[in-house]
């Protein structure tokens, strides 16, 4: 096997340059390296100014997901054995601007968060003091692997509609929104449901189901999306039968 | 255009989440903002595996708890402090449960506790083995319910505005813009963790790099107890990623060369099949890395490219017991060491893993400087004295967190509007950077070559065994780095998300912070806990039963004192695990 392997690396300087460029730079082949460590390599030993997040380097925090080889993936947990003989294209994750070089600007999906209500609602609220809330096992399992989301964008880069429509609240926001609506401790799915009729909550998605395929945690925010497509229609149907109190 | 607010919190994983709401709570009226040079859920927080501490169970005792941290800590924590953690930790726990946080559980629904290293109890709440990852996104998803916490995702805090001996703001470099603004605040509560990237080999995140540290030093507020440094017994060779004690909690054991369980020849017991609590593989942590460095000694450990190792055994857990329990562990061997730990032994040594040592505070989280907290790693109260029990940190965070935000607000509500003296000062800092960008003219070093270099010196000199020898020489080699860091070089001059300029700024935080550490340990001539001097090698209650205290003199050296211990109810005494 040879000991080196290309990276083909997107660049791109707003300050100098008007359109992104790409850059090859040659890193050892190490046996355990990741893409990460190959971009890190560059970055200390050959060229200061390549920019790039990365933060645990254990597929935890979320933070180095750029495309490799054209698939969204986390940095840190694709190897470059995995691409050899090379080279290997490295690109900012699609879908999003690019504020520079592999960094993109997530910052509408930091927007929409809060409007899907990612947190435990309840008409009352029962003191600490009273001891924990009752979950068995099997309900903890019910909303489990929604839970897993490190919000690492690669859902979001994977999707084609979020990508043709930016106002899609995308498959991150929607998995967030049915784990705590599937929590046996909230009481906040219809609120949530409203927001996601709404606003282009749900219907942009064409099950497509790319973002469940490039989830590196095993969430499956397409099954997420159609479950919740179910509950809205049979929820908007039920609106023109019954008046809002009856729900 | 200069932001004001009320309290300021530096570091949004789960001490500053905790805090900012507890600020929110406190008192809705005031302004409170998040600064974080991450996105709050990329927070170091979120690599957590194995617990949170709290007593729950019915035959266990906050006295019990108290004991256990106390013990382990090698007699060296606040037993003030250690007293209002116990009895706080269960109920932060709980209004994390009511917050959504999927505590693992018991067939009725209780929330269910496994044991942990160096606890007699089992009192270790976890999320499988994720337990901060889902902390810290339980604390950030409740944190967007509260209108009135404002945040400055990716800010880059340079420096705290200090007038007349009361803390008064922040200059911060916004990454995406490269704009420098001051953000003036009544209150700045540092939230920041901890240093593990001072060592070359550390399970810590590339952004635990001491800048709350740094930037209380720099204010003039002391740090404590610097020489207590945690290795974590179980890190992956290679990348150092930690593999989690309640792997050893759920019944692994640790093997040398030889397959043999070698921690029962270091007084920890002896070896049964099943885990028993405070023996063994459950023994405290700077016991078990001590051992491991006894075993290399004796040639009982096996040599890899990355240095040597011993063996985790799970194999005989099952895969059913590994993947509910141990998933992460599972998946991190396999993705990062391409082992299944079903069948096969996990390799692993000791890893640089936390700081017992932090920026001096009191039970409430304010530091000697009017207008400043801490909580947290970047904090020490101190609950973890010379060594911290696995499973203490996590509460650590929201017990101090809360502590620190309601003594915060209190605060804030007296205080009056900042000086216009501290406008100049931010006025200063913004031309030191805007030369820093300027004037790196080529022909220095690379930051990277330094904090290489930096890391090694502190691996040499301040490791689990250190001595006068090896200490008065790293302090030489980090005053000769110093140096060539005044000279080193940028590539890059863009301002628009320059992470070499914050690689720069983060290895002048982990120079002072090394530093510290190397001075605090030179002058400590016994052993405690972590602190293992081959010169020293017995604990010396009558002269060190005391915090160090490191103060940075006007010239920029160190000035290193002593402040005594609280103790209530627990006389020191000897440790004793596994009889």
């Amino acid at each position: 096997m040879a000991d080196s392997i290309t990276l083909q690396v997107t660049r791109y300087r707003p300050e100098e340059e008007s359109e992104p460029t790409i850059q090859e730079y040659d890193v050892p082949l190490g046996r355990q390296w990741s893409v990460l460590d190959g971009l890190n390599y560059v970055k200390d030993q050959i060229d200061g100014t390549l920019s790039f997040r990365w933060s645990c380097r254990m597929g935890i925090c979320g933070s180095c997901g750029m495309t490799v080889n054209g698939e969204p993936k986390l940095t840190c947990g694709a190897f470059l054995t995995d691409y050899a003989p090379g080279p290997v294209r490295v690109e900012p994750l699609a879908n999003f601007p690019v504020i520079r070089d592999l960094v993109v600007e997530i910052g509408d999906f930091i927007r929409k968060l809060p409007s899907v209500q990612p947190w435990i609602v309840r008409e009352e609220e029962r003191p600490v003091s009273e001891g924990e809330y009752l979950q068995t096992p099997e309900e903890l399992d019910d909303y489990q692997q929604y839970s897993m989301c490190i919000n690492c964008m690669l859902c979001y880069a994977a999707c084609p509609v979020y990508g043709l429509d930016p106002e899609f609240m995308g498959p991150a926001a929607i998995a967030l929104a049915q784990r705590y609506n599937l929590d046996s401790r909230d009481e906040g799915s219809r609120e949530r449901l409203d927001v996601l009729i709404e606003h282009e909550g749900i219907w942009g998605c064409t099950f497509v189901g790319e973002c469940t395929a490039v989830c590196p945690k095993g969430v499956d925010p397409a099954g997420a999306i159609q479950r919740y497509k179910l509950t809205a229609a049979t929820e908007t149907l039920k609106s023109f039968l019954l008046p809002r109190g009856a729900r | 255009m200069t932001a004001s607010h009320d309290v300021l919190l530096i570091g949004g994983g789960g001490a500053g989440l905790r805090a900012a709401i507890a600020v929110a709570e406190t008192n809705p009226e005031l302004s409170v903002a998040v600064v974080s040079k991450v996105y709050p859920m990329r927070s170091h927080t979120v690599s957590a595996e194995g617990g949170a501490a709290g007593v729950i169970a019915d035959d266990d005792t906050l006295d019990e708890h108290a004991y256990d941290t106390i013990s382990g800590s090698d007699w060296l924590c606040d037993q003030d402090a250690v007293e209002a953690f116990v009895q706080e930790a269960p109920e932060e726990l709980l209004r994390l449960e009511h917050w959504g946080c999927p505590w693992s559980r018991e067939p009725d629904g209780r929330v269910a506790v496994r044991p942990f290293g160096g606890m007699k109890n089992m009192r270790t709440w976890f999320a499988a083995d994720k337990t901060g990852f889902h902390m810290l996104h339980t604390l950030f998803q409740t944190s967007l319910k509260y209108d009135g916490v404002r945040r400055y995702d990716e800010w880059f805090v340079t420096k705290l505005l200090v007038d007349d001996g009361r803390v008064h703001g922040v200059v911060a470099v916004e990454l995406m813009s490269g704009r420098i603004e001051a953000i003036t605040a009544k209150t700045v509560i540092l939230c920041t963790g901890g240093c593990g990237r001072v060592f070359p080999f550390t399970t810590n995140a590339n952004i635990k790099t001491g800048d709350g540290m740094s930037l209380a030093y720099r204010a003039g507020a002391p740090l404590k107890d610097m020489e207590f440094v945690q290795y974590h017994p179980t890190g992956l060779p290679f990348t150092g990623i930690l593999i989690t004690e309640a792997a050893r909690a759920e019944g692994g054991w640790l093997l040398n060369k030889d397959g043999y369980r070698y921690l029962q020849d270091y007084d920890l017991g002896k070896p049964d099949p099943h885990p028993v609590l405070r023996s063994m593989e459950l023994g405290p942590r700077d016991r078990l890395s001590q051992a491991f460095e006894h075993e290399v000694e004796k040639g009982r450990t096996t040599d890899t490219p990355y240095g040597p190792i011993v063996h985790l055994d799970l194999r005989h857990l099952g895969a059913k017991v590994i993947d509910t329990k141990l998933p992460f562990v599972r998946e991190l061997c396999l993705q990062y060491q391409n082992i299944d730990p079903v069948q096969e032994l996990v390799p692993v040594r000791p890893v640089v893993h936390y700081m017992m040592g932090g920026v001096h505070t009191d039970i409430d989280g304010a530091t000697p400087l009017g207008g400043l907290y801490a909580a947290g790693e970047v904090a020490c109260v101190s609950i973890n004295g010379a060594n911290r029990l696995g499973s203490n940190s996590l509460p650590e965070c929201l017990v101090f967190g809360a502590r620190a935000g309601r003594a915060a607000a209190q605060y804030a509500a007296e205080a009056g509007e900042p000086p216009s003296a501290v406008q100049a000062q931010a006025e200063d800092e913004r031309r030191r950077l805007e030369r820093t960008l300027a004037d790196r003219a080529g022909g220095g070093e690379r930051i990277s070559t330094i904090r290489s270099e930096m890391q090694q010196v502190m691996e040499d000199s301040a490791g689990i065994y250190r001595s006068q020898d090896s200490l008065a020489k790293g302090a030489d080699q980090l005053a000769q780095l110093q140096e060539r860091f005044r000279v080193a070089d940028l590539d890059d001059r863009s301002r628009t998300f320059n992470t070499e300029l914050t690689a720069m700024l983060e290895l002048q935080a982990m120079l002072d912070v090394a530093e510290t550490m190397v001075q605090s340990a030179l002058r400590r001539e016994e052993s405690r806990g972590a602190h293992q001097r081959t010169d020293f090698p017995a604990r010396d209650d009558a002269r060190f039963l005391a915090h160090s205290l490191v103060h940075r003199n006007p010239d920029g050296s160190c000035r290193v004192e002593y402040l005594p211990v609280t103790m209530t109810r627990w006389p020191p005494g000897e440790r004793v695990y596994g009889r």
